[in-house]
């Protein structure tokens, strides 16, 4: 087995409510100098060794991410 | 075949909330409704789809993202392609897009709010299976409500969708959730799929709805089913 990461973020030139949000909070709190924050999605999947890197991108490009308005990474970990 | 000849059909997907308005509205419009099952791989023979409103799924992953995968959304993308009329309203346009069947995404509403009031839109492309009972630049009140009806596509797909006179209604007297282009519905190239966030559904009947507006979306689809 092993761990696998998927990554997805919205597009650079895709507008994040959510991740403006959450940066107009932080100078409430008293945080400073944080100018943009962008949020996204972090997927941890537990892998069988015979599945390979082609099947991990279809998984990413097809389902975990909507590649109209996200970027999606994938990268294994050490489990 | 007779208006209650024809058969319509309104998908029902775990989280679904408006099947029941929109198997209402089938019924007032003259035609037969008939209950779709998410995980049936079977549409029973109907004349059009219906992907109703809600929270497929509990919206988990992303709207619609996991309903695409449904069994029974296997055979409404096969139909479609075949030609068969299908709606898909607010859920259902997320989950349409999702699908395929029609170009661009519904994302989180530009000012963070869930939106819920009566809204105005502007009638446009009436040639649409879906849409040729209203006239071209009518103004309809038809309730919203939704928290992720933003409607983004690239400028490339936002040209050729324009380009191509696809979109069905615009929002007018304010964008709810800024759509691109104040889009609040489209239709693929044959005109015969249709998505929109507003509900027709909701707007059947003055004594329930603003207005029957809505309605005009449901008698559109049986001109086509049943030929004067």
């Amino acid at each position: 087995m092993a761990r696998v990461v998927v990554d997805v973020m919205p597009k650079q030139e895709i507008l994040d409510p959510q991740g403006q949000a959450v940066a107009n909070a932080l100078p409430r709190q008293g945080f400073e100098g944080i100018s943009q924050v962008r949020q996204g999605k972090r997927f941890e999947l537990e892998v069988a060794d015979d599945v390979d890197d082609e099947t991990l991108a279809k998984i990413a490009e097809s389902f975990l991410a909507n590649p109209v308005i996200e970027d999606w990474a994938v990268r294994r970990v050490e489990s | 075949m007779s208006a209650a000849g024809a058969r319509i059909g309104v998908i029902t997907f775990p989280g679904s909330l408006d099947d029941g308005d929109a198997r209402r509205a089938v019924r007032r419009s003259g035609a037969s409704d008939v209950s779709l099952w998410h995980a049936d791989a079977d549409l029973r023979g109907v004349d059009a789809v219906i992907v109703p409103g809600g929270f497929s799924y509990g919206d988990y992953l992303r709207c619609g993202a996991i309903a695409k995968f449904a069994p029974v959304m296997t055979e409404v993308v096969r139909a479609a392609e075949r030609g068969m009329p299908v709606l898909g309203v607010c859920n259902g346009f997320q989950v349409l897009c999702e699908a395929g069947l029609l170009p661009g995404v519904l994302t989180r509403n530009e000012g963070l709010h869930y939106v819920c009031r009566d809204q105005w839109l502007r009638a446009e492309n009436t040639t649409s299976t879906w849409t040729t009972r209203y006239e071209p630049g009518a103004d309809l009140l038809i309730p919203v409500k939704h928290g992720e009806g933003c409607y983004v596509a690239d400028e490339s797909t936002l040209d050729e969708i324009e380009g191509e006179g696809r979109v069905l209604f615009r929002y007018v007297d304010g964008n709810p959730n800024g759509s691109r282009r104040d889009i609040a519905g489209i239709t693929d190239a044959r005109g015969r799929v249709a998505g929109l966030m507003p509900h027709p559904e909701h707007a059947i009947d003055p004594l329930t709805g603003p207005t029957d507006d809505g309605l005009g979306m449901f008698l559109s689809a049986l001109d086509t089913l049943v030929p004067a």
